[in-house]
């Protein structure tokens, strides 16, 4: 992928970001703007499903930059994060030392020169050589300018957050042994979270704050026929209208935009020219995934489809 | 405005959005200037997302953004507007002919199809036609209402049903209303020709959405953020009777067994079986729009409290702990309550004096100075006798009596509600209707010092 020029307005990122088939609204187009020109992380927040992570991966081909990215969980620690030592390496490398006797040892072929002006084997087993770079560090590292995507940021603790903040405000990663490792180009960060706890206060102030949410029927449309376009287009219209009132209904998990896709797709393969009934409900699985959630929308919804087709109960 | 002019008003602006409550530090100002100069600020749109995206950092923050965002520029453009002294010619001088009932149709057009422009238009229409009837009345929110109420606007919903003219989207209302009140108010400052004191947004206007069918969502993750911090507050207190105690007594009667020797240790049992924490939630229809906000509330201590038993009353009382404890989902415990509480099948009335009465007769035995009574409710007794001694008694065996009233204190004791007198035996009431209160009231419970308010 080559780097395309850089983008000037709000309108070419939006133009852009359409053309790898992310459609994003107003808000999400400025705030993609905003990121690659002022250099500050996003944050974006939103329900499941909403496109947060698509968003990060089409600022990524639309900018011809490499994704990185750092999945989060509970537990994640630096060492899975920022760096670690290849303490196997190190371990082999002293023990190849040791048998050559200290005074015989040649110099290292990556290692820096002591500050004795000789390499000790200490300076040498704490080299980049021996450094396993995990997604920050690599971010931080790469010669590319890249997109690093820091995903479900609130499944860590509050103490990873912290660890961020050095990243985050000088994009920069220090390490005790070696220094500091200053980011060689500037990339761009998005960080998404469901919103399953509150944010330090800390990490906020460093970034771009942009709050997605299921888009209105004319943009789902859109992009439900961008991903299945050979579907009809009252067809599609009447699927996003049944998506919406899904949504209204108090679910567990609504439906999010990747099903509505599934959901158009699955229609294609069955050939279906309408959604009534008999075909909502065989197929209301691939969007509703809860026990709970199944009946209550066969029995609001199913209803108000309608047996007999023709014309909808509510257009 | 030249963008010396805007520096300075983006500043005031932040000074108002501190003055609302949200965080916006130096850093984020000199972010909104960055991305201000990166963006044609000319736009209205990119400007207000710009700054948007740098200074409302959570949900919450947004919306209290676009109140204060709306006020505080459509007041600087009034202000500058004065100063200049432009003002804009009467528009419509034969608003007074107008057949009314056309222009109803034409109102409601106008705000089904949901446009800006025709919208403000059409509200200045109403404001020319309905307004002059009797000059208006001076105060802006009494005039949208009667406005609105000429119109005979109803949002669709509940009993949408049976309204003459197709129903209206309920946010359509709402955007129509927000330009009444706007032209009202700029009709207001060019007749004063001075600018009206600006008020601060009113609390109720962020308060929780508390309707169900509204944001349940928005409840949900203000009670998962709570109990967060209820759950370490909890492991605390926990961790420090991890150690069993020795039970002396039992245990030298075991050793009877042996000669005296007590060879075998009898321990106390681990957890007290007596739940300490014994919440009565009002579920009456006098705060039907509270309820949903207090069973989260409920829901959210019983995660964090074992030692808990949970009651719901109208007229009558009901144990509802079971239903709490069988079920993991919220949604799926107010459908069991509302269907099996057992407290459906009354007139729908608070009773609070036979609440009491009930209450002390099933629990009498197990409340001791140990525990502690969470009252959610309005106290409002819909006339009835309000028994207080009865709750005083209560309140005496109970070693902490805490009452949530879902109402701001201005309302207590007018009209049927007679807190005054229950919260003399209270340990401490709370107004509580944001998570604000609800968050102060868990750090009184939890032992901590209640927040300033």
């Amino acid at each position: 992928m080559t780097p395309e020029p850089p983008l000037d307005s709000v309108a070419d990122v939006k133009l852009a970001l359409a053309e790898v088939g992310y459609l994003a609204d107003e808000r999400a187009a400025l705030v993609a703007y905003l990121a690659q020109q002022l250099g500050k992380p996003v944050l974006v927040e939103g329900p499941a499903g909403v496109g947060k992570t698509e968003l990060a991966k089409a600022v990524s081909r639309a900018t011809g930059r490499a994704l990185i990215r750092l999945q989060c969980y509970e537990g994640l620690d630096e060492a899975k994060a920022l760096y670690e030592w290849n303490y196997r390496k190190q371990l082999l490398r002293i023990n190849a030392q040791q048998h050559q006797g200290p005074d015989a040892s040649p110099p290292p072929p990556a290692g820096e020169p002591g500050k004795g002006g000789r390499a000790t084997p200490w300076d040498e087993i704490f080299s980049e050589e021996f450094l396993l770079t995990r997604p920050l560090l690599e971010a931080i590292a790469s010669e590319q300018p890249v997109v690093l995507l820091i995903d479900e940021i609130d499944k860590t603790d509050q103490e990873f957050e912290a660890m961020l903040l050095e990243v985050l405000s000088d994009f920069q990663i220090s390490i005790p042994e070696l220094g500091v490792i200053e980011a060689r180009t500037h990339p761009i960060v998005l960080l998404t979270s469901n919103n399953s706890r509150e944010l330090t206060e800390a990490l906020k102030r460093r970034c771009l704050y942009l709050w997605l949410d299921y888009p209105e029927v004319e943009r789902e449309m859109e992009i439900v026929r961008l991903h299945a376009p050979e579907l009809d287009e009252s067809l599609a219209r009447r699927l996003v209208e049944v998506i919406h009132m899904v949504r209204q209904l108090d679910l567990k998990k609504p439906p999010s935009i990747a099903e509505s896709i599934d959901w158009a797709r699955a229609l294609l393969l069955l050939g279906a020219d309408q959604i009534d009934r008999p075909l909502f409900e065989p197929t209301m699985s691939i969007i509703v995934k809860h026990r709970t959630d199944i009946d209550l929308v066969a029995e609001r919804i199913g209803v108000q489809l309608g047996t007999p087709p023709e014309l909808e109960a509510a257009g | 405005m030249s963008r010396d002019g805007l520096a300075p008003r983006v500043v005031e602006f932040c000074e108002e959005l501190r003055a609302e409550g949200l965080k916006v530090g130096t850093s984020e100002l000199l972010d909104a200037f960055s991305a201000l100069d990166a963006v044609p600020w000319t736009e209205p749109t990119d400007f207000r997302e710009a700054l948007a995206a740098t200074v409302a950092k959570s949900q919450e923050d947004r919306r209290i953004f676009e109140l204060v965002f709306d006020r505080y520029f459509f007041r600087a453009a009034e202000a500058e507007a004065l100063e200049r002294e432009v003002r804009e010619e009467r528009r419509y001088e034969g608003a007074d002919r107008l057949d009314l009932d056309q222009l109803r149709e034409a109102i409601r057009q106008a705000i089904a199809d949901g446009s800006d422009g025709e919208m403000r238009d059409a509200a200045r229409l109403a404001i020319a036609a309905f307004g002059r009837q009797g000059e208006g009345s001076g105060v802006v929110g009494v005039d949208v209402q009667r406005i609105r109420r000429t119109l005979g606007l109803q949002a669709s919903g509940r009993d949408g049903a049976e309204r003459e003219g197709p129903a209206l989207d309920r946010e359509q209302i709402q955007a129509f209303e927000r330009h009444l009140r706007r032209e009202l108010e700029r009709a207001l400052i060019e007749r004063t020709e001075k600018m009206p004191p600006s008020r601060p947004l009113a609390e109720l206007d962020r308060a929780l959405p508390t309707s169900p069918t509204q944001d349940l969502a928005a409840v949900h993750r203000a009670v998962t953020q709570l109990k967060r911090r209820l759950a370490t507050l909890g492991h605390e207190q926990r961790g420090r009777r991890r150690g069993a105690a020795v039970d002396m007594r039992r245990t030298m009667r075991a050793s009877l067994e042996t000669g005296g020797v007590p060879l075998r240790l009898r321990y106390r049992p681990k957890h007290p079986r007596r739940p300490e924490i014994y919440v009565l939630c009002d579920v009456s229809t006098s705060v039907t729009s509270a309820s949903v906000f207090f069973l989260s509330v409920l829901h959210a201590l019983h995660d964090s409290f074992r030692k808990l038993r949970s009651f719901v009353f109208i007229e009558r009382i009901s144990e509802v702990t079971d239903v709490f404890e069988r079920e993991r989902d919220f949604r799926a415990i107010s459908q069991r309550i509302s269907r099996e509480g057992g407290v459906a099948d009354v007139s729908g009335y608070t009773d609070y004096g036979r609440v009491w009465l009930e209450f002390l007769e099933e629990i009498a035995d197990d409340l001791d100075p140990r525990s502690t009574v969470i009252v959610l409710g309005d106290a409002r007794t819909n006339g009835r006798e309000p028994h207080a001694e009865v709750f005083a008694r209560i309140a005496e065996r109970a070693g902490r009596t805490f009452w949530l009233n879902p109402e701001p204190r201005l309302y207590w004791n007018y009209g049927d509600s007679v807190m005054a007198a229950y919260e003399r035996h209270c340990t401490k009431a709370f107004e509580c209707w944001t998570t604000q209160h609800l968050e102060n009231f868990v750090n009184v419970v939890a032992g901590g010092a209640a927040a300033v308010e």
